[in-house]
C-alpha cells in the first residue's frame, strides 16, 4: 500500500461518475448552439481537456522546483507522471481543437485562433521532455536536468500565451469564441461538470500511474534485497525516473 | 561578476584565435538568404516577409552558435575547473550569455549587409537605429535561452538535437515580437521605430527568462 | 443520420460525425487504459506471489532482518550491492 493509493477507490467511483453524469448532460441536457449545432458540443471535451492539460504541465513544473529544492526522488516522478501525463491529454486537446477548427472553419488548423497556436507551441516544447530524459543516462542527472527544464516549461506557459495573443492583435477577430459570460446557464452547468470531470480524470490516472511504478520499484528492490542482484531483471529502456 | 569577465575574456580568445563559431555562423547566415532567394523564388522582398527572413537566419544562424557554447568546457575540463574555483557559479552564466550575445551581435553587423545587398527590396537606412534597438533586445533573448539551453544539452547523449528542438519552441515569443515589430521597419514606407507592444514583450521576455535562467542555472553545474 | 442530408452545403455537417467520434474514442481510451492499468496489477501481483514463494522456499534468514527494515523504510534507493544474499546463499 503506497501513499498515492490512498482514497484511490473513492476518486475512481467519483471520477467515472462526474463522466457519466458529464456524457449525459453534454448529450442529453446541454442545448444546442445556435449557429453551429451538433459540433459546438465539441467545445465540452476540448476546453476542459485544454485546461487540464495546461495546469498539469505547470504543476509538473511546480513538482520539479520541489525536486529541486529537497532532491528527493518523489517529487521528481510525480513531475514526471503529471508531465507525461499532461502530454497525452494535450494531444487529445489537439486533435478536438483541430476539429473544432474545420466545423468552425473548413480547413483543420487556424492560426489566427491564439489560444490554439498557444497551446500548440507549449505542447512542441513539453514534448521534449522525454528526448531529454531519454538522452541522459545518469539517473541523478537526468532527474535533475529533466527538473529545470520543466520549471523553465512552466514559467514559459503564460509567457508564451501573452505573446502569442498580443500578436494576433486587432486585425483578426477570435475565431473560436469562449466567452464564459455569453453562454447560457444549461451550456455552463455542463461545461463546470465536463471541466470537473477531466480534471478528477488526470488527477485519478496520475495516481494510479505513480502507485503502480512505484510498488513496481518496491517489489524491485524486494527482489533485489532478497534473492540478490542477478534475480532482478534488467528494467527495458525508459525515459521514466526509477 | 569579475569572473565572468574572465572568463568571457577567455571564450573570446578562444574564439579569435580558432574562429570556429563565428565565420560558420556568419556564412550560414549567408547562404540561407541565398536559399531563401531560391525557395521564394524573389529577388527582392519587403515588408513582414522580408522580416521573417531576416528573424528565422538569425535565429538559426544563433542556434549554430548555441550548439558550441559549451563543447570546449565539456570535452577540456573546463566544468571541473570552474566548479572548484571558490566563484560564484552564475558568473558562467553571465559569461557565456555574453559571448553569446557578442556572437550573435558580429553575425548581425555582417548578416543586415548581406540581407540588404542580396534580398532586400526597400532601403534599409531609415529604420537602421529602431532595427538595431529590436534585434538587440531578440539577441539578449536568444543569449539567454540558448546559454540555458546549451547548458541542458551539452551532458546529454543528443547533444546537437536536443539544444534546437528545446531552445526554438522557448524563442518563439521573442521570434514573433521581433518578426512582427521588424516588418513595418523593413516595408517600402518605412517607420522609423518598431511599435513599443513588441519592444515591451521583447523586455519583458528577456527580464522573466533571465532572472529564471539565473535561478535555476547553478542546478545544471553539480557533478 | 437524415438529418446530416438536409443540412446546408457548408462543412459544417460533414464535421458533426468528427465530434461524435471524438466523443467515442474518449471513452474508448479511457477503457483501454483501465484495461492496461488491469493488466499491470496482474503483472505484479504475479511477481509479488512469486517472490513470495521463492522467499519462503529459502527458509527464514535472520540476516535479511535488517535489509527489509531498510527496505521498508525506503532508504534504499538505488541498486547498491549488498553483501549479504551471496553470504546467505553460501550458507543456505
Amino acid at each position: 500500500m503506497t501513499p498515492y493509493s490512498r482514497g484511490l477507490r473513492g476518486l475512481t467511483t467519483a471520477t467515472a461518475a462526474t463522466l457519466a453524469a458529464g456524457l449525459a448532460l453534454v448529450f442529453f441536457y446541454a442545448p444546442l448552439d445556435a449557429d453551429q449545432g451538433f459540433i459546438q458540443k465539441i467545445f465540452y471535451v476540448h476546453v476542459p481537456l485544454a485546461i487540464v492539460s495546461l495546469c498539469g504541465f505547470v504543476l509538473g513544473g511546480l513538482f520539479a522546483a520541489g525536486h529541486l529544492r529537497t532532491r528527493d526522488p518523489k517529487w521528481d516522478m510525480r513531475s514526471y507522471v503529471a508531465i507525461h501525463m499532461s502530454l497525452i491529454f494535450a494531444v487529445g486537446g489537439l486533435i478536438t481543437g483541430s476539429i473544432w477548427a474545420r466545423a468552425s472553419w473548413g480547413h483543420w488548423w487556424e492560426w489566427s485562433d491564439p489560444t490554439l497556436v498557444s497551446y500548440l507551441i507549449v505542447f512542441l516544447l513539453f514534448a521534449t521532455y522525454q528526448p531529454l530524459r531519454f538522452s541522459i543516462e545518469d539517473p541523478e542527472r537526468q532527474a535533475r536536468y529533466a527538473s529545470v527544464f520543466a520549471v523553465v516549461g512552466a514559467a514559459f506557459v503564460p509567457m508564451n500565451f501573452i505573446a502569442v495573443r498580443l500578436s494576433q492583435g486587432f486585425v483578426h477577430p477570435r475565431v473560436l469564441t469562449l466567452s464564459g459570460g455569453r453562454l447560457p446557464g444549461a451550456m455552463q452547468l455542463t461545461f463546470a461538470v465536463s471541466l470537473i470531470a477531466i480534471a478528477l480524470l488526470f488527477t485519478t490516472l496520475w495516481k494510479y500511474e505513480l502507485t503502480a511504478k512505484s510498488t513496481r520499484m518496491q517489489v524491485r528492490r524486494l527482489r533485489r534485497v532478497a534473492l540478490g542482484d542477478d534475480a532482478v531483471r534488467p528494467l527495458g529502456r525508459s525515459a521514466a525516473p526509477s | 561578476m569579475r569572473t565572468a569577465l574572465i572568463v568571457l575574456r577567455k571564450d573570446i580568445l578562444l574564439e579569435l584565435r580558432t574562429f570556429e563559431t563565428l565565420p560558420a555562423m556568419i556564412l550560414f547566415a549567408v547562404s540561407t538568404f541565398v536559399v531563401f532567394h531560391f525557395a521564394l523564388n524573389r529577388s527582392s522582398i519587403g515588408g513582414q516577409l522580408a522580416a521573417g527572413v531576416l528573424t528565422a537566419t538569425v535565429l538559426f544562424a544563433g542556434l549554430l552558435g548555441v550548439n558550441r557554447l559549451f563543447v570546449a568546457d565539456r570535452e577540456q575540463g573546463g566544468f571541473d575547473a570552474f566548479m572548484l574555483a571558490p566563484v560564484d557559479r552564475s558568473a558562467l552564466l553571465l559569461a557565456k550569455a555574453s559571448a553569446l550575445f557578442i556572437f550573435l551581435a558580429v553575425l548581425e553587423v555582417v548578416a543586415l549587409p548581406a540581407f540588404a545587398l542580396l534580398l532586400l527590396g526597400p532601403s534599409l537606412g531609415p529604420a537602421l537605429g529602431g532595427l538595431i534597438v529590436l534585434l538587440a533586445l531578440a539577441d539578449v533573448a536568444v543569449a539567454v535561452i540558448g546559454t540555458l539551453v546549451s547548458a541542458i544539452a551539452v551532458h546529454t547523449r543528443a547533444r546537437d538535437l536536443i539544444a534546437p528542438i528545446i531552445a526554438l519552441p522557448l524563442l518563439i515569443p521573442a521570434l514573433i515580437a521581433t518578426a512582427e515589430g521588424a516588418g513595418p521597419l523593413l516595408s517600402a514606407h518605412a517607420h522609423r521605430f518598431p511599435e513599443g507592444r513588441w519592444l515591451a514583450i521583447l523586455a519583458l521576455y528577456d527580464l522573466v527568462f533571465a532572472l529564471l535562467a539565473h535561478a535555476v542555472f547553478d542546478f545544471l553545474l553539480e557533478d | 443520420m437524415t438529418v446530416w442530408a438536409t443540412a446546408p452545403a457548408l462543412p459544417l455537417h460533414s464535421a458533426g460525425k468528427y465530434v461524435a467520434a471524438a466523443y467515442i474514442v474518449f471513452v474508448v481510451l479511457i477503457l483501454v487504459y483501465v484495461a492496461i492499468m488491469a493488466i499491470r496489477l496482474r503483472r505484479t501481483e504475479q511477481d509479488l506471489a512469486e517472490l513470495q514463494a521463492e522467499v519462503a522456499a529459502r527458509g527464514p534468514d535472520p540476516g535479511a532482518e535488517e535489509n527489509h527494515d531498510e527496505v521498508a523504510s525506503g532508504r534504499l534507493a538505488r541498486a547498491r550491492p549488498v553483501a549479504t544474499p551471496d553470504a546467505e546463499r553460501g550458507r543456505a
